[in-house]
């Protein structure tokens, strides 16, 4: 084990899938919450044609040119989309899918012209398709890490006004700041950091490297910050652990790997994250049917006390069912425990003086929280 | 106050606005509108929906572009980085699910103040504080957002606003959907705002409530109808105007007939 | 062209228009993006069934699709119902995750068989006529040709029996479920109508360019067209033509049929976007220089209107205070003030302007229509 994780291929594959699970995953925070997370899967589709003209101009397999070809193709994918929708009534959906669909046709035709090319080394750039880990040279991570550096400079500078262009931009726009040029310039960080994913992942699957990570992240914190961080922190892991076991089974292709972990990842937050994971909902949805129902079999006793003299008297559980609902005997059990109600051995049920005196007290909370005016 | 007033006439108006029209696709939103709203007014944009209501607060900050007419801030075109306006969008326009808290909104307010790269100080936290505390909303600072009732979020809305500090606050609809508790304590607050010499616009949906929390009113359809003191203004003929046949509603609510009931 | 080239195009159309029907409700739904999501799910129901039957020809093939493709739309359903996640991400993250299990399990375990990745993703239309439907020694031509067939006559059917639920459940949920049209149920079918098309179309165009083929000619007829059926028609109208160009353009490049399919739907798109009467790129610019020129001369007579009607002062209405009053500069000022005089709207008496007579009622005209 450790002599696999000494080996220089595999530092480098670390170092890769560390890189671009940082890189996407904090952008992707800001393309879900932009409600933008299928403009990933457009731009990532575009940069095929990109990344096969580049070779076809250059004829190397020097990353750099290609990745430059990639994202230049992905922001006009992106400038399409945008002018389509801003000059007819075709609707966003349908421009994304028409840019996504078109573009990765025209890369294929391309590939396939490049592979019939009697210079191309066969080209390696299948591997754009589904993402190989294992072919990661040095030279391709410190590219993947200069562009993730510039990036990130690029975010923490532009910090606020990110934040305030993502949450609200008519009051951006309303302190003077220029809501388009940072929507751009959002939307470019957003295409570099799928570029630099395309070798690993590949542009098929490159999205969910974007949404996954911070739709995880989403439950568990409600603090732009601690989201962008816990994004980067699951798509690095996922990253890691989709590289590695790709590289070390034969036949199984990185994107696809990194996108399983990542879905356990989502899964598991959706599921059990605290405040708002769907068990920790379910909990509360019991609790609060709990508390009504023990507070409303209070407020019955207490009205029936009204009618006698004694607020103390005892009342059979018939009348009590009669205008009360639900699982009528464990909730007047809960409450005898708390000691606000007691039985007696004909069965009947009374209030104590605690009891009485949380039913007072619950009645004004109440009026007092729906401004029910009592003075009347 | 006579004295007061007589001195006001010699000042500039807050807003001035001159033959202004917007357009969107060429379709006109506001058409050849004139509009002076005077200092330390409490004036209320009326009209009825697609009225140009929004657009007209926002051609006031600049960010629409008119297709002809002018709009002076205190005698000046304005510019945003001149920091004269507060501004409180209409509730709806946020996704109220972002991952932040109600301090952080607030000092949002703040952000034109801030240069690139700067974070809020100390300071800004102070000042927020304060302001969270004029809204009463000093319990709920790191409350997230969307755990926040309608009422709770318009009151962090305002509380964004007066981090400003603006001497204009424009108000897109701060009643709306919010309840009768917060409604009377914002009243109470752009009051104090007023009093300390502050101009506000709001733009309003409800007309019986119109005259009490209101002194100077703009009926609006596209065109400027009718501009002046709600009592004034706020004729029968005046919202068959603006509102055109639909005015069985408006019955009750004007000066010049009896309520009924 | 031989009958292999025939075969070929024919099947291309075929699919082209198959894809284009249930597209055009995609489209006008808004959901366009579910074609992609359900075209790439659909590949995890493939690879199951084949491991059930361990027959690539099996027409169980088809069912698990269609089946997978229902469980992603229920997937992204739950997944919004929880309200954790909007819609968009909801999408992003179901159809990864299926597409992914299933290009593992293909990687790993169908071996030699003629099912592999690239397959999936690019479709092999050039191999289809190679694999012939032939009953007692008679050979009906090429297989695919008749599935494909099949799920055509499907589509239409299915678009012809329910044209007016579609429609009404398209344009006014709301309306359709009072009426009783049930549009969950006819959503949930036209869905798998379209995992069942994307099934016929994979084979020979892949997951990525059944997108192609599902939206850009619906889209396309978008502009061209304000009529349902006629956008149906337009629709498959356009979709043969990008199959047809697409052959030739792949022909002629030497390069893959499906891609360039994809490619020459893209540039027929391009066209219809920048050509299309009315909604067209140019026919828009045009229109607008137009309005615009007609809108400047409307404001400055509405100008004229209310300041005769509030009896403005007469700075209002000089000419050389025009420009500063409208904020405009002063040549396009004097432009528009030419105009109007010589479209009879308005005159100049000495430096002042008033409307005529004409230009009143137009400028009366503009501001009751808002």
């Amino acid at each position: 084990m450790i002599a696999f994780f000494s080996d220089y291929t595999v530092q480098i594959v670390l170092m890769g899938s560390i890189i671009l699970g940082i890189t996407a995953g904090s952008l992707g925070t800001f393309a879900v919450l932009r409600r933008q997370s299928l403009l990933g899967d457009a731009i990532s589709h575009a940069t095929l044609p990109g990344v096969c003209l580049a070779f076809m101009l250059v004829q190397t397999k020097n990353p750099l040119p290609l990745l430059i070809g990639a994202a230049l193709a992905g922001w006009v994918g992106t400038l399409l989309i945008m002018l389509i929708t801003d000059t007819t009534r075709i609707k966003r959906d349908s421009a994304l899918g028409i840019v996504l669909s078109v573009f990765f046709g025209f890369g294929l035709v391309l590939l396939t012209i490049v592979q019939k090319m009697p210079t191309a080394t066969k080209a390696g750039l299948d591997k754009f398709l589904f993402g190989n880990a294992a072919t990661l040279l040095h030279s391709d991570v410190m590219m993947m890490l200069n562009f993730s550096v510039i990036i990130f400079a690029f975010v923490v500078m532009f910090w606020k006004e990110f934040k305030l262009i993502v949450f609200d931009a008519d009051f951006a726009r309303s302190l003077g700041i220029n809501v388009r040029a940072f929507d751009i310039l959002l939307t470019t960080l957003i295409v570099a950091s799928i570029v630099i994913g395309l070798q690993t992942v590949g542009v098929v699957l490159m999205s969910a490297m974007l949404v996954a990570p911070a739709a995880a992240a989403r439950q568990w914190t409600d603090r732009l910050g601690h989201m962008v961080l816990i994004s980067a922190l699951f798509g690095s892991i996922s990253g890691v652990l989709g590289s590695v076991t790709s590289s070390v089974f034969l036949k199984l292709p990185t994107g696809p790997m990194i996108v399983i972990f990542l879905s356990i990842f989502v899964l598991i937050s959706l599921a059990f994250a605290p405040n708002r994971g769907l068990v920790w909902d379910w909990l509360r949805f019991r609790k609060n049917r709990k508390l009504i129902q023990e507070t409303s079999m209070l407020k019955n006793l207490m009205l029936f006390s009204e009618i006698h003299t004694d607020p103390f008297h005892p009342h059979d559980i018939a009348a009590l069912t009669a205008i009360g609902r639900g699982a009528i005997d464990q909730t007047m059990n809960e409450i005898r425990q708390k000691g606000w109600a007691r039985q007696f051995p004909d069965k009947k049920w009374a209030l104590t003086p605690k009891g009485l005196e949380e039913a007072k007290r619950l009645t004004e909370e109440f009026e007092e929280q729906f401004d029910v005016d009592t003075s009347v | 106050m006579g004295a007061a007033k007589g001195k006001k006439e010699t000042i500039k108006p807050a807003i001035e606005i001159t033959d202004l029209t917007v357009a969107y696709h060429e379709k006109p939103v506001l058409w050849d509108v004139d509009f002076e709203a005077p200092q330390d007014c409490m004036l209320a944009i009326v009209g009825p929906n697609g009225a140009g209501k929004s657009t007209l607060i926002k051609s006031i900050m600049g960010l629409v572009k008119p297709a002809a007419g002018r709009v002076l801030v205190f005698g000046k075109t304005y510019r945003p980085e001149s920091r004269l306006i507060g501004y409180v969008p209409q509730r709806g326009t946020v996704d109220w699910d972002f991952p932040t808290n109600v301090l952080d909104v607030v000092l949002m307010g703040r952000y034109g103040h801030l240069g690139w790269f700067k974070r809020p100080t100390d300071k800004d936290r102070r000042l927020a504080l304060e302001c969270l505390d004029k809204v009463g909303m000093t319990d709920f600072i790191n409350r997230q957002i969307s755990q926040l009732s309608g009422g709770q979020q318009q009151r962090v809305f305002l509380a964004r606003a007066f981090i400003q500090d603006a001497p204009i606050y424009l108000m897109d609809e701060p009643f709306a959907g919010v309840d009768a508790t917060t409604e009377r304590s914002i009243i109470t607050l752009l009051r104090e705002l007023q009093d300390r010499g502050k101009t506000i616009i709001c733009v309003h949906h409800d007309l019986q409530t119109l005259k009490e929390y209101f002194d100077h009113v703009l009926l609006l359809n596209v065109r400027a109808l009718a501009l002046g003191k709600v009592s004034d203004v706020l004729t029968q003929e005046n919202l068959k105007r603006t509102y055109g046949g639909r005015t069985a509603f408006l019955a009750g609510m004007t000066e010049d007939e009896e309520p009924r009931g | 062209m031989s009958t292999h080239q025939f075969e070929i195009l024919l099947l291309a159309s075929m699919t082209a228009v198959t894809c284009a029907l249930p597209g055009v409700f995609l489209v006008l739904r808004r959901v366009a993006l579910m074609s992609d999501a359900i075209s790439h799910a659909i590949l995890l129901g493939i690879v199951l069934a084949f491991f059930w039957t361990k027959n690539l020809a099996s027409p169980l093939l088809i069912v698990g699709a269609a089946v997978m493709g229902i469980v992603t739309v229920a997937l992204t359903e739950l997944i919004i119902q929880t309200r954790k996640l909007k819609k968009d991400a909801a999408i992003g993250l179901v159809f990864p995750f299926l597409f992914s299990i299933g290009v593992i399990l293909l990687n790993r375990f169908t071996g030699d068989i003629h099912l592999d990745a690239d397959c999936v993703l690019f479709g092999e239309i050039a191999f289809a006529p190679f694999n012939r439907l032939v009953i007692d020694g008679v050979d009906l031509g090429p297989q695919s040709l008749w599935t494909t067939g099949a799920i055509l006559v499907l589509n239409l059917v299915f678009i012809t029996l329910f044209f007016k639920e579609l429609k009404l459940a398209t344009f006014d949920p709301g309306l359709a479920a009072a009426l009783g049209f049930m549009p969950v149920a006819l959503n949930y079918g036209l869905m798998s109508l379209v995992s069942i098309t994307a099934v016929a179309s994979f084979e020979s165009v892949g997951s990525i360019l059944v997108v192609a083929l599902m939206i850009a000619p619906p889209a396309g007829a978008y502009l061209l067209t304000d009529r349902l059926h006629w956008m149906l028609a337009i629709s498959a109208g356009l979709g043969i033509i990008s199959a047809v160009g697409g052959y030739l353009m792949a022909y002629l490049l030497d390069a893959s049929i499906a891609g360039s399919m994809a490619t020459f739907a893209g540039i027929v798109f391009l066209f219809v976007f920048v050509f299309a009467p009315e909604r067209g790129l140019l026919a828009r610019f045009i229109v607008r220089r137009w309005t615009k020129w007609n809108f400047a001369s409307d404001t400055l007579a509405v100008h004229l209107l209310n300041s005769e009607m509030a009896h403005a002062e007469d700075t209002e209405r000089i000419v050389s205070h025009m420009n500063e009053h409208m904020l405009w500069d002063t040549q396009y000022t004097s432009e528009v003030i030419a105009q109007s005089i010589q479209d009879g709207l308005i005159r100049k008496t000495g430096d002042k302007l008033s409307l005529t007579p004409l230009g009143r009622e137009k400028a009366k005209e503009s501001i009751s229509k808002k």
